[in-house]
This record gives structure tokens, sequence and C-alpha cells, in this order.
């Protein structure tokens, strides 16, 4: 297994080079500018001057390699420098700059996480916690009012768009009946029960939007993968030994329905960190999704590829912890 | 009994007293929460440009003077305007002088004075760095030190229109102290500067997380002891124009909402529930359907658009260029997609009153389809058996492109179905924003490039002045591949008469000649068929009942006033 991982590891590098070299090449030839929300007054010589001291009259090649080297040098030792202290060289190196803040990317980064890992990471855990009894009773009772409920509900989660439950859930909640802010407060800092109140008030929109909609999407899985197992013949053996129904369910079957389900989940991990775009624009969460609508709409291209870049590391990191994970919960699969 | 009347009385002044006076003392009226749709990326005008900066900026940073909402000047940091009459402005027109106020300090406790204003002008002019808004400083020769309080502006030819540096939002006065160190290539590095600026306005940025949320506090140091009346502000960004309306009108949430872009009868559903109210002020935006002078033929690749694809082959012809104008009905596009926020118009120069024209609004401003198909007729157009108009084999059929805004596609609909009626087909089309206005000389679809025959777009000019605005109509300023495609003469517009006409207004200093002049341009522009203007936009923004002391203003930041906003009692 050691050296199953360590093989992984060592591929994904080229793998990471050639994804950060297709996003920087897409981003380049795409037409978009970031001078291009700019009033028109400001005139077209101005204009050039700007994209000038964004350094886009440098070479392609040459733009890219600089990013290399401020993304995997710099800012590394930047970070190292911060944990612990020490000085490396002048301290005065070249970072990933935003163009539209000027800021550094990784500093931006670090601003919205929080917010994103708590109301997109919440739902996704609210939704797995929702999503794994559904499932199990909707398999165990397969065609029961309550499955057909439940797979209605599901149905409806997963076709309804954020866009519109969210919208929906402002107007009954915010205008309607003024129970929940309907933007959301990233300067609240909970320091008392009110304030944490607050808090909760303000996060239950948006992770009820998005816990809805994952949740709805992994009931299907634990549905269909508790079905698959209920009819196996260890079931059968199991129940004329004479084991009570309770630990046929939850003992037998579910530990080996889960298998599937946790790579379905580990490899949903990702999405939460690429934050949820649109839920965050309807809320104003302004997490990371929202800091890449932006960035995309302002052609933001540092920014654009450092968020791309990091959400392709972690999708390959955590395909290979969902490859692992099968590994360790199935007997059956050996890497070695 | 006469002591209670007494009191009585007393109390009835006093309460209206304070209602007059809608603010007693510096913070006492709790937090300002605003709300900006698009969320402010830094603090630094000079460093972005964009319309949303400058305004948050300018709640911080002032400059010299000001445009209130009536267009006129209002010193801010000076003592009084600069004029002819107080000779602040040289009789040669080279020079302006500004007399700035003695006793004001910045933010940090530190005196303003002539140096800070000198220094502004070398960040923004300063090579690499980048500046956005140079064009303000253009035509400068020196900066310099009159005294401690006195700063002369000298121009390298006449300026008959001076105000342009240290005046308005897009060119406030920064901090020489802070900014020292950042100048050039070294600006975008400054971001602690970049997000906080020291400044001399009611405000003082506490906290600015980019993209997001900005938090400020009164200034202890500002000039007058009595203002702001609010001891805080938060100004939200992010979210969509619809949500951000439902948060002030609807929700209560929030105090102010900049920029309503919404459609006219949803804004009124949200009035309706009256919590808030909406304010439209009118600058000099114009939307306008440009007219290709060139061929826009694609087959003649490259060549498109630009003098060697020859004139085009229908729309230079000025019965086609008139009738396309004359079957559009403004009315009905001002209703559909504007509302409040829009006005008919003929003039490419709008606004201030004393510039705008009325010379063409008789027979532009209504819709004529029965003399638009006469023209055509008499011109030669036939119909053919399509419905569409063609001579010699030309055939009156346009592509008609935009940026992607449901609004212009709106129009578009629109007025594809009034040419149609006048035998002329249009294929729509559009693009992107960032990539219609990105300017990119790589990408076919820049408004520059006008690889279409007609397309349709908002411009506007900075202040009051349209010199220079009227001047991107010059022959030599059309866009092409020699010039990268950086002209800003869209439509390809080519008349001796007006560029000499443009020469004289550079050269004349009296303003109702000047006035006169703009006029007579603007109406060659709008006679000759350079473009069709349709609406004079407006902003729209909406604030709560709670608040007050707003004074929209289309000529200068919508927050330009904002240290007289209090919260209405």
């Amino acid at each position: 297994m050691f050296t199953y991982t360590l093989r992984r590891l060592l591929f994904a590098i080229p793998t990471l080079l050639i994804i950060s070299f297709a996003i920087f090449a897409l981003l380049d030839l795409a037409p978009n500018d970031p001078t291009g929300d700019l009033p028109l007054t400001i005139p077209p010589e101005v204009r050039e001057q700007i994209r000038a001291s964004l350094g886009l009259d440098q070479p392609f090649f040459l733009r890219y390699l600089y990013w290399l080297q401020q993304f995997f040098i710099n800012e590394p030792l930047n970070i190292l420098e911060r944990l612990t202290g020490w000085q490396f060289g002048d301290g005065s190196r070249m970072r990933v700059l935003s163009w539209a803040t000027r800021s550094p990317v990784v500093d931006l980064i670090v601003q919205r996480l929080p917010q994103t890992l708590w109301v997109v990471g919440l739902a996704y855990l609210f939704g797995v916690m929702i999503a794994i009894p559904i499932g199990v009773i909707s398999a165990y009772k397969q065609y029961s009012v309550f499955d057909q409920i439940g797979t209605f509900l599901a149905m409806v989660g997963y076709s309804v768009p954020t866009f519109f439950t969210g919208v929906l859930m402002i107007v009954i909640f915010s205008s309607y009946l003024q129970w929940f802010p309907s933007v959301y407060d990233t300067n609240l800092v909970v320091t008392d029960f009110s304030s944490f109140l607050q808090q909760v008030k303000q996060m239950i929109l948006p992770v009820t939007v998005l816990a809805l909609f994952n949740a709805s999407q992994i009931t299907r899985f634990v549905r269909a993968s508790m079905l698959d197992n209920l009819h196996q013949d260890y079931v059968r053996t199991a129940r004329a030994k004479g084991v009570k129904e309770k630990a046929v369910l939850l003992v037998h079957v579910l530990r080996n329905s889960l298998i599937p389900v946790v790579t379905v989940i580990a490899l949903g991990v990702p999405t939460i960190f690429s934050g949820a775009i649109i839920t965050e624009q309807i809320f104003r969460v302004n997490g990371l999704g929202q800091l890449l609508i932006t960035a995309v709409q302002g052609a933001d291209i540092p920014l654009v590829q450092t968020l791309t870049f990091i959400f392709a590391v972690l999708i390959v990191l955590f395909n290979l912890i969902a490859d692992v994970l099968y590994g360790i919960l199935d007997p059956r699969i050996r890497y070695d | 009994m006469k002591n209670l009347k007494l009191l009585l009385t007393g109390t009835v002044a006093a309460i209206a007293f304070t209602g007059s006076v809608a603010h007693a003392d510096r913070a006492t009226d709790g937090d300002l929460k605003i709300l900006f749709w698009q969320a402010v990326s830094t603090m630094n005008p000079y460093l972005s440009g964009g319309t949303k900066e400058v305004y948050a900026s300018s709640m911080v940073i002032e400059p010299l003077a000001r445009y209130d909402e009536k267009a006129n000047l209002v010193p801010m940091l000076v003592t009084e305007i600069p004029t002819l009459e107080n000779g602040g402005v040289a009789k040669d027109m080279l020079s302006i002088t500004w007399k700035l106020k003695a006793d004001v300090k910045w933010s940090d406790g530190t005196p303003f004075t002539a140096d800070d204003v000198i220094f502004t002008w070398k960040y923004c002019t300063a090579p690499d760095g980048g500046c956005a808004q140079k064009a303000q400083y253009q035509g400068i020769k020196s900066v310099e030190a009159v005294d401690k309080n006195t700063v002369k502006v000298s121009f390298e030819e006449p300026k008959y229109y001076p105000y342009s540096a240290f005046v308005g939002a897009q060119s406030p006065v920064i901090q020489r102290k802070q900014f020292e160190n950042c100048v050039g290539a070294k600006a975008p590095g400054c971001t602690a500067a970049n997000f906080g600026p020291v400044g001399t306005g009611p405000f003082v940025v506490k906290e600015f997380k980019p993209n997001d949320v900005i938090t400020l506090t009164a200034n202890t140091n500002y000039r007058d002891p009595k203002k702001p009346a609010f001891a805080s502000v938060t100004l939200k960004g992010g979210g969509d124009a619809a949500s951000a309306a439902r948060a002030v009108l609807e929700t209560g949430e929030f105090d102010y909402g900049w920029n309503m872009q919404v459609e006219p009868e949803v804004l009124a559903k949200m009035v309706a529930a009256g919590k808030g109210k909406l304010e439209t002020a009118f600058g000099t935006q114009v939307e306008r359907i440009v007219l290709n002078r060139y061929n826009a033929d694609p087959s003649l690749g490259a060549k498109r658009s630009t003098k060697e694809a020859g004139p085009h082959p229908s729309l230079a012809d000025p019965a086609v260029r008139r009738a396309l104008s004359l079957a559009i009905d403004r009315t009905t596009i001002v209703e559909a997609g504007y509302g409040a926020a829009g006005k008919e118009t003929c003039n490419i120069v709008p606004a201030p009153a004393a510039v705008a024209s009325t010379k063409n609004d008789s027979w532009c401003l209504k819709q004529d389809i029965a003399g638009a198909n006469k023209l055509l007729d008499d011109a030669g157009w036939k119909k053919g058996s399509d419905g569409i108009r063609a001579k010699n084999g030309v055939k009156l059929n346009f592509l008609y492109s935009t940026s992607t805004n449901s609004v212009r596609q709106a129009t578009q609909e629109l007025v594809k179905a009034w040419w149609a009626e006048i035998g002329v087909g249009a294929e729509l089309r559009n693009a992107s924003a960032s990539v219609f206005f990105g300017g990119d000389p790589a990408s076919p679809d820049t408004f520059q490039k006008f690889y279409a025959d007609v397309e349709m777009y908002t411009n506007n000019f900075d202040g009051t002045d349209p010199e220079k605005y009227l001047a991107e109509w010059l022959c030599d300023k059309a866009p092409s591949p020699s010039n990268g495609w950086q002209g800003q003469n869209i439509p390809r517009y080519c008349n001796a008469d007006y560029d000499k006409g443009v020469a004289e207004l550079s050269k004349t200093g009296d303003p109702a000649k000047r006035a006169e002049l703009a006029k007579k341009l603007n109406d060659m522009l709008t006679e000759e068929g350079a473009h069709i203007p349709l609406v004079h936009r407006g902003q729209v923004s909406s604030h709560s009942l709670k608040l007050a002391g707003v004074r929209m203003n289309g000529w200068d930041s919508e927050l330009w006033n904002v240290a007289d906003w209090s919260r209405a009692k």
C-alpha cells in the first residue's frame, strides 16, 4: 500500500504540471482583458500602460515561468517564513499578485477559506448525515410510501437548481417572514451566545439550500448500494443463522454498502473547497466560489490560475485518498 | 399655565430645529450599511479605475473640488474655485492656481499641504505605474507649490477647461507620507496603503476585505467637527443587482444600494414594500447604435472595417442611416428596459443642459415608419420577395452586435422588429462584456474592431466639459491595425469640417461660445448618422427611508456628500 501511494504521488507531479500549463494556456487564449470592465472614459493608451504594468506585455512562456517560480518557490518560502519566523534571503520575493486587488493571491484565499469551509463544508456534512439514514430506510423498505416520498424529494432536490431554491428561500424567510438575513455578514465574530445565534441564523439559509442538494445526490447512491447488498447470499445466510434483523441491516449490509459511498463522498470533498459559486453569490457568503467567479469576470488571470490549480491539486489528492480508502475498507482489493 | 405654554412652544421649536438640522454631532448615528453588488477590489482608484473603487474611495480620499448634483464645482479642500474672474486661472489659460484650506488635517493628524497635491500628480504620472487616471493629468507641464497652501498647475498649452486634475472623484489627493515609497512599478506592492489610504474625507478604513466588505469609522480629524453623523460605515459587496435591491427595499437590511440595474417593473414592486426609495441621476451616458462607415463583409477577412475594405455598401448612403434612426421608437425602449433610469435622446452630448442640443429632437425623437419607408423608396432601395430591400444587388441586411446584457438583448429584439417594418433585416449577436469592451487585439469580437455593420453600447465623458469626448470622432482616431485597434472613433466617421470644429473648440475660452460649438459638433454627428443615439441613461440607486441627506449625483461619486448623511429621525 505504501509503495502504491508513493508511486501515485510521484505520478501526480507531471500530471499537475501539465494541468497548470493547460490552465495557463487556456486563460491566455481566452479573449478576456483585465481592463475590459473599466469605464470607457479611460483612454486606450492608458489601458495599454495598465496592461504593461500587469506584465501582460511579456511573452507567454516567460509569464508562465514567472508564475511557476512565484507559486512553487516564493509562496511556500513565504508560508515557511511566516510559520517559523526564519528569514530566507532578503524576504522580498515577488508573490502571485491578483490583478484586480493588487494584493497577494494566497492572502485572498486564506481570507476566504473559513467562510467556504463553514458554509459549504457544513452543508456537505449535513447532506451526508441526512442522506445515509434516508437511503438506508428507502432501500430496506423499497417501494414503500417512505421510499416513494424520499425518491420524489431527492429528484426535486437534485433537479431544482440552487439559484432557484436560494432565491425562493430568501423571498419566503427573509423578505416575507423576516426570520433570517439575506446577506451573510463576513465580519461577524462569534464571541458570546448572541453572536453565535446570529451566526447560526445567517448560515441556516445557505446551508439548507446546499445540504438539500448534496443530500439528494448521496441518498440515491446509498439506496442503490444498499439494494445491491440486500439481495446478496450472505444476507440470506445471516438471516438463516437467526441474526437479528437490526444487526443484519446495520452491521452486515450497511458496512458493505458504504464502501462505494465513501468513495463518492471522498471524491466530492474538493467541491467543498471550490465553493458553491451560485449559492455563495446569492447569499453573499463571499467565499472561494465568489472569489473565483469575480476573478473570471474581471479577467484576473493570476487569481483564476492559482485558484483553479489549487482545486486541481485537491481533486488529484482526493482521488488518491478515495482509492486508498477503498483498499483499506474492502479487503478484496489489494494494490500491492 | 403660561409657563407650560412656553415650555411647549419651546419643545416644538426644538423639535423643528432638530428636524431641519438632521444631525447634531459626529458619530452619533451608528452604522451606515451600504451595498455594492459589484464588490470593491481596492481603495486606490489610481490602481483600478473601476467605478465601484472610485465611489468607495471617495468616502476616504478627496479631490480639491467636486461636482455637486447640478454639475456645479464645489470647493472641498480649497477655499474657492479658481476662475478667470478671481484670478485663479491665468489669462493665457496656461495655469490654474488652487488655494488650499489652511487647517485641513489628514486622518493621521498630520497637516495637509501643497506637497501632497504635487506628490499625487507625480504618483499618477510616474512611468511603469499603470495609473488608471492618467488622462486626468494629461497636458500638465508642472505642479508647483507657491507656498505651503497654494498649488500652481501649469499646462503645456492653453487649456480652456482647466478643471481636470484634482477635480472629481477620479483624481483625489493621496498622502505623500504614506505613498512615498510606492511610486511607479512599486505601486502594486504597497498593499496596506492601497487598501487603507490615509485621507482627508469623513471616514477612515478600519478593515478592508478585498472583493468582500469594507469597514470604515468616522475620521476624528475631519475638518467639520460635527460631521460625519455616522460612527461607522459597512460597505458590503457581491451578489447581483436584483437581490441587492431586495436587501434595501424589501428586507431593509441595508441603508443604501448602488446601481439598481433591474427591470423597471421588478423595482416598482419592491418599492411598494414601503421601506425605501429610488434615486436617479443623469450624467452623460448615452446608449447608442454605431453605424459602420467601412465594409464589414466577413469575406474581406482582416481588411474588414478598415479603410482598405472601402466604404460600407449600404450604410454609406445617408438615406439608409437616417431611415434606420427614424424607424426606432425610443420611448418604448426606455419603458421596456430603463424606466426612470432613461430618457429618449438624439444627442451624443445629452448633458449638462448648457451644452445639450435640441436641434434634432423634432425629427428624430418620434418614430416615423412611413417616413423611413419613403426615404428608402426614394433612394432606390426596393423590397424583394423576402421583404428585405436591395439596390444593385446589395441587400439591407445588417449584423447587429452588442455586449451580453438582458436589457441590451431586449433592445436588439425591439430594434430588429422595427427595422423589419422598413425592409431592413438584422442578425443579432452578443459577446460577453469583458470580451466586447476588453480591447484584446487578437479577439474578433471587440467593439473597437467592429466586425459588424452596426453595434450598440454606452459611453460617456467625465466631468462636464465635452471637448475631449467630441475629439474622439476625429478622422485619425479611427481604430485600425496600424494603431493596434486603439482609436476611439468607432464609427470610422470622417469629416474635415468636423475636425476643424474640434480644433476650434480646443482654442475657444468663452463658455457660451464653447457650448455653442459643442452643440454644433454634436448635431453634426447625429445629422450625418455617425451613430443613432437612443437613450440618455441615468444611474439608479436605492436607499432606505431611514437615511437622510442623500443627494444623488451623476457628475461625481454617488457618495460625494456622505459626510452629510444621517439617520432620519
